[in-house]
């Protein structure tokens, strides 16, 4: 009888002890996760003679200065800018674009599905080294080198892959049904798409939006390629090219960097559930 | 779908038909496609033919010989081993720390996260998945300069923590040591993707139906026979996708390690992405850069055939 207890009290404590172990674990993840990025918080808060010095690993005296240099007097906030007008046009053209053939392909009787999804999904693959100095020397030849309009033209062609796969499995999932009785009832596919079409697939709009925000406002290469000068030069390219004549400023860079990242990682926590949903559209339900 | 056929001829017979407005809605993307992403790859491989300097004005066609000289080229080779050896350790431990964090986070919360959840389970899923989707939203670049200032040698944190804790003894050069500088690369890789896998892994874990597990438990299957027998075989082609998605992303690495390290020390982390670069950007030889940008390509390309044949052939024995 109290070896039967002794027996069941083991399994209560295996049972909790696991549960302990897993919420360790899972505090691990969290600070393996956020770690790296605790750190540059506070590194964006400690004084330049903190700085260059261990301990104290928080910072003392905490300021706020190495925030208003990078915005007032560096060309952060020109790149931001930029940064933005390129990511949100991106967003707005290849959505737009993608859309409409991502519909094409969901609903219009057209011929080489196939090859157009192969093709798509196929230059999602590329290695962007292999199309730059063609681009390069193209953009150089049109005279838009060192131009937003640059970036946001070869943006919107390495989302748009992007966008169409997300888009077409959504525009997948809406009752066909819907898009015939518009039909039948006079409208066009246009108009079909715009006035009955669109509002269920909004849930995947938004997906595909904010996944071609994130791709425009985080890409590098294209972006580092194809600008010259502060008037064009978008947020990741002004951190790579932080000024620096001896030490990189740690201070100034973590601060930059926290500014740059902001708008990025806010979007991801708010709309966090369609991103997951985004990201696994397709690859788990196959 | 004959009655919306004979509908559609009815109502826009004086218009356009339905194949017609379907080339014309995919007719601007695929202009966009065809402009700016075909025929630059074309024409990177018509460039791998010439020998181009622009700033001596050189152009000529020289057919295979950049190719040849490619491979008797040292340097490319070992940008070949660096680029290998980045994509396998990365890629091998980013599945397997993201396939253990999936399962730790299935195995805390069995419910799927929405419907039928319990409130504490469900912040605590919701709170961890927006913390696992913030190393991949940060932008390359910016977790490149975060990781340099980690493995700062005076004033990092790893060689204070390591120092402190008495596992060290001499600061480490992570960036100017040639062995630690890749694999300082490879360790911010997989903090960076590690979390992009366990999404992917951990919805594919979701979908596996709960029933099974407690079938196998009712049976007396231990743990480790529950996970071979029902979780691996029912995972494995989430496995596989990321697998794929993460080789793709790692062969054409470029962002990260050329902030990180720029290439260095002595070339020690120079990948083909960033070797073709400098060739193109730096020395400005256009034809030489193209003709490794195009065996970059053709690298891929082929992965990418095996990887979806692969794929087809398990999907097929799947279905």
């Amino acid at each position: 009888m109290a070896g039967a207890i002794r027996c069941r009290m083991a399994l209560v404590m295996t049972e909790a002890m696991r549960r302990a172990v897993r919420i360790v674990l899972l505090l691990l993840v969290a600070l393996f996760c956020l770690g790296p990025v605790l750190w540059q918080t506070i590194t964006s808060f400690k004084p330049e003679a903190e700085l260059i010095r261990l301990p104290p690993v928080l910072p003392e005296a905490p300021t706020g200065g190495h925030y208003e240099a990078v915005l007032t007097r560096s060309s952060l906030g020109r790149a931001l800018v930029n940064s933005a007008t390129v990511a949100a046009s991106t967003t707005a053209l290849a959505i737009g674009f993608g859309g409409l053939c991502a519909f094409a392909l969901a609903r219009l009787p057209i011929k080489g599905k196939c090859v157009i999804l192969g093709l798509i999904l196929s230059i999602s693959m590329f290695p962007p080294i292999a199309v730059i100095s063609p681009l390069y020397l193209l953009m150089r030849t049109l005279g838009l080198r060192d131009s937003v309009g640059a970036l946001i033209l070869t943006h919107t062609t390495y989302a748009l892959p992007l966008a169409i796969w997300i888009l077409t499995s959504f525009f997948r999932q809406i009752p066909v049904e819907l898009y015939w009785a518009a039909l039948v009832d006079g409208c066009s596919p246009l108009r079909a798409l715009g006035s009955v079409i669109l509002r269920p697939a909004l849930p995947g709009v938004t997906v595909a939006a904010l996944l071609v925000f994130i791709y425009s406002w985080n890409e590098f290469m294209f972006a580092l390629t194809l600008t010259a000068s502060d008037a064009s030069r978008t947020a990741p390219v002004a951190i790579a090219l932080f000024p620096g004549l001896h030490e990189v400023p740690w201070g100034d860079m973590a601060a930059a960097s926290l500014v740059v990242t902001a708008p990025i990682v806010l979007l991801a926590v708010m709309f966090q559930r369609h991103i997951v949903a985004g990201l696994t559209a397709g690859s788990v339900k196959s | 779908m004959t009655a919306s056929r004979s509908s559609r001829g009815q109502c826009s017979g004086r218009t356009l038909s339905e194949r017609g407005w379907g080339y014309l809605f995919a007719g601007p993307a695929l202009c966009f496609v065809g402009s700016l992403a075909l025929t630059p790859i074309l024409a990177a491989v018509w460039l791998s033919f010439q020998r181009r300097l622009p700033i001596f004005g050189i152009q000529e066609f020289v057919g295979l010989r950049n190719y040849l000289e490619l491979a008797g080229d040292d340097r490319f080779w070992a940008a070949c081993r660096i680029t290998f050896y980045f994509t396998g350790v990365s890629v091998t431990a980013e599945l397997a720390f993201g396939l253990g964090m999936a399962l730790l986070i299935d195995r805390t919360w069995p419910q799927v996260l929405g419907a039928g959840t319990d409130a504490e389970s469900g912040h605590g899923q919701a709170w961890l998945r927006a913390i696992i989707l913030i190393p991949w939203a940060i932008p390359t670049v910016v977790s490149a300069r975060m990781w340099d200032w980690l493995y700062h040698p005076e004033y990092g944190l790893f060689n204070y923590l390591l120092l402190t804790s008495g596992l060290i003894s001499q600061p480490l050069n992570w960036l100017s040591d040639p062995v630690w500088a890749i694999h300082a690369a490879i360790l911010m890789d997989v903090w960076k993707a590690t979390p992009f896998a366990a999404l992917l892994l951990l919805a594919g874990l979701k979908a596996i139906p709960r029933a099974l597990y407690q079938a196998a438990l009712v049976d007396g299957a231990s743990a480790w026979a529950a996970f071979r027998h029902i979780t691996l075989p029912l995972v494995l082609p989430v496995i596989l996708i990321v697998l794929v998605f993460r080789t793709m992303d790692a062969i054409r690495v470029f962002d990260a390690v050329y902030v990180l390290t720029g290439g260095g020390p002595g070339n020690s982390t120079e990948t083909l992405s960033i070797y073709a670069y400098k060739t193109l950007f730096q020395t400005l030889q256009f034809g030489y850069g193209s003709a490794l940008a195009s065996v970059m390509f053709l690298l891929v390309l082929m992965m990418t055939g095996c990887y979806l044949l692969l794929l087809r052939r398990y999907l097929q024995e799947v279905t």
